[in-house]
């Protein structure tokens, strides 16, 4: 067996880095713009809130789109024993998204701009993201081969891979005048794009945690089952058709709102499913709970059951028209994009890079403590956005209206709440990837060390990672 | 485990109603009202170069930090408006000082008129049925 040495921070180990470090910047930007709240006007001359707000979402986003893209492209080659079929074109992609993340954040920073919410950067950017994405997308359809008797989980990244790209290029489509030049059918699609684009990712993130979920219970069961299966297809259902929460209050087409309405029931099947099999999550977690990775696969578990209790409340349109608008849609999307899609993928981030030349066992107690310290203070962060989305509600629907700056000063006692959980949650979440990234980075520029220091779980899958 | 000739069968049936369901919405336009001029269009794209859905939204989608301005042209005064638009500073210490040329905001007073025009954003004024949906 070789031992851990620099060799080990390779291409596809470094679509995860480069998306820590972009989720560490991202919680600092996120936290800058909070401040802006409280303070109105700080920065204001340098780093005014339309840099910022957009600096915190694609430096997120773009978190989540590498860490996903890294985790499919390890566990594909683990799920196959081989290596991808391409691993040049891996190289070419990584450097065409890092240069062009760069450029898009440099962009804000001068206040160059022309897109829209989430792709605020100039639409000339988005073509190298679209050519970075078909090589990723050319690469796993060649690695996976064929689909017959395949687990669940390749369903489920060729499902993301090949929505992503749909939704992305959906998204662009306002560049068109006969979108662009009616604005409620523009809005219809953009949001159609954004809706559906979130079910893509989410299904490159769940399918590559049920790999990592059945590779750290070395239960095999689950991927090929019907159950399986039947969540798998809920989920594509819901990718395709459940978007229209976003734009109730449109004045679009009708049957937008009914079809999202009885598509989003399906919901209920899931959390169902959730609550039924508590018990069994519970005795699963007290078994492997020792394991890092796996503390978050748990975390994110509930925060799966929250995010969903709160999004299916929203799909109904009758109560959607308290919560439009308001800080619960933020609330929601903290809770889906950090409870969620973050935890799942620093599960991933463990399993995938807890291999180097270096121990972590001296960040053991640390990392206890500040996992619950995280999942804490996002809980807290979480109950802060409802409140205040709850007290904004009232301004929205009172009869008559104070001012809004009125109303905003009312809000400041939870959105003082809002940045302190914040600044928590940045914290612990820094001092939980530092060691990740610094053991990455030290044991790539350091000498190999004869000292083995691989514990013996990570020994277990050495020869997946050997494929990496 | 689920056969693969019936996965196959239910994505193709998915995968067909989707691409149906996305087509229909491509080429129906619901709403002829919320067609624009070339002056609007123009000021739209204004809309997105300075970024102002970072902290305003339209039909409650977009930012926080200001007010949703779905229906503000009907409001307030065009002038006010530009004044906003020129240095907001006398108004808000929140807003950024765009010194806008005149084309420009011309283009986005276009935009926000057309935008009025397009519908409501009041949820106030939606109707709750008691099958959960709602209207206006």
């Amino acid at each position: 067996m070789e031992p851990s040495n620099n060799k080990q921070l390779n291409t596809t180990k470094l679509f995860i880095v480069a998306g820590l470090v972009l989720l560490g910047l991202g919680m600092i930007y996120g936290l800058t713009g909070a401040i802006q709240y409280l303070v109105p006007g700080f920065l204001k001359k340098y780093f005014s809130f339309e840099k910022v707000r957009p600096l915190h979402v694609s430096a997120v986003v773009f978190w989540i789109i590498l860490g996903a893209m890294g985790s499919v492209l390890i566990y594909l080659q683990q799920h196959t024993g081989k290596k991808l079929h391409a691993p040049m074109l891996t190289k070419i992609q990584l450097l065409v998204f890092l240069f062009t993340i760069l450029a898009i954040l440099t962009s804000y920073y001068f206040g160059v701009f022309g897109g829209r919410e989430y792709w605020e950067f100039h639409p000339l950017l988005a073509l190298p993201i679209l050519s970075g994405w078909i090589l990723f997308l050319f690469n796993v359809v060649k690695s996976i081969g064929t689909l017959k008797n395949q687990p669940v989980y390749v369903w489920m990244w060729l499902t993301g891979v090949v929505f992503f790209l749909f939704t992305f290029l959906e998204s662009y489509l306002w560049i068109f005048p006969y979108f662009r030049n009616n604005i409620v059918n523009d809005m219809t699609i953009q949001w159609k794009s954004y809706g559906s684009m979130v079910g893509a990712w989410n299904m490159l993130i769940y399918g590559s945690s049920f790999f990592l979920m059945e590779k750290i219970s070395g239960e095999k069961t689950y991927s090929t089952s019907r159950m399986g299966f039947l969540l798998y297809f809920i989920g594509l259902f819901n990718l395709m058709f459940n978007w229209g929460h976003h734009i109730y209050t449109l004045p679009t087409h009708h049957f937008i709102q009914y079809i999202s309405y009885v598509v989003s029931m399906t919901e209920l099947l899931i959390l169902g499913r959730i609550i039924y099999e508590w018990r069994a999550s519970v005795s699963a977690a007290r078994r492997h709970f020792h394991h890092a990775a796996y503390k978050f696969l748990i975390a994110a578990d509930v925060w799966v059951f929250l995010s969903l209790l709160l999004a299916i409340c929203m799909s109904v349109p009758a109560i959607n028209i308290y919560t439009h608008g308001t800080y619960i849609t933020v609330a929601h999307t903290m809770g889906a994009t950090i409870g969620i899609n973050t935890f799942l993928l620093l599960a991933i981030a463990f399993d995938i890079l807890h291999e180097t030349c270096r121990s972590f066992e001296h960040n053991n107690k640390l990392f206890n403590r500040t996992f619950f310290v995280i999942n804490g203070s996002l809980f807290a962060f979480w109950i802060s956005l409802i409140l205040v989305g709850v007290m904004q509600s009232k301004w929205q629907m009172s009869e008559p209206r104070i001012l809004f700056g009125a109303m905003m000063l009312q809000l400041r006692p939870f959105l003082i709440s809002f940045f302190v959980f914040g600044l928590i949650l940045t914290i612990g979440i820094v001092i939980i990837i530092y060691p990740l990234i610094k053991n990455q980075l030290l044991c790539y520029f350091t000498p190999t060390t004869n000292q083995d220091h691989t514990p013996t779980v990570a020994k277990e899958s050495m020869s997946d990672n050997d494929l990496n | 485990m689920a056969s693969d000739k019936h996965k196959f069968i239910l994505i193709t049936l998915l995968l067909t109603a989707f691409l149906c369901y996305t087509g229909y919405l491509y080429i129906s336009l619901p709403r002829k009202t919320s067609a624009i001029d070339e002056q609007s269009a123009a000021g739209k794209l204004v809309w997105q170069k300075y970024n102002c859905g970072a902290c305003h939204q339209v039909y409650g989608l977009g930012g926080y930090l200001g007010p949703d301005l779905t229906n503000e042209y009907r409001f307030r005064d065009t002038s006010v408006i530009k004044l906003f638009l020129k240095d907001a500073s006398i108004f808000t210490p929140v807003m950024p000082v765009f010194n806008m040329p005149e084309p420009e905001m011309e283009a986005l007073l276009s935009y926000l008129k057309s935008l009025d025009a397009s519908g409501k954003s009041d949820l106030r004024t939606f109707k709750v049925n008691q099958n959960g949906t709602i209207e206006q």
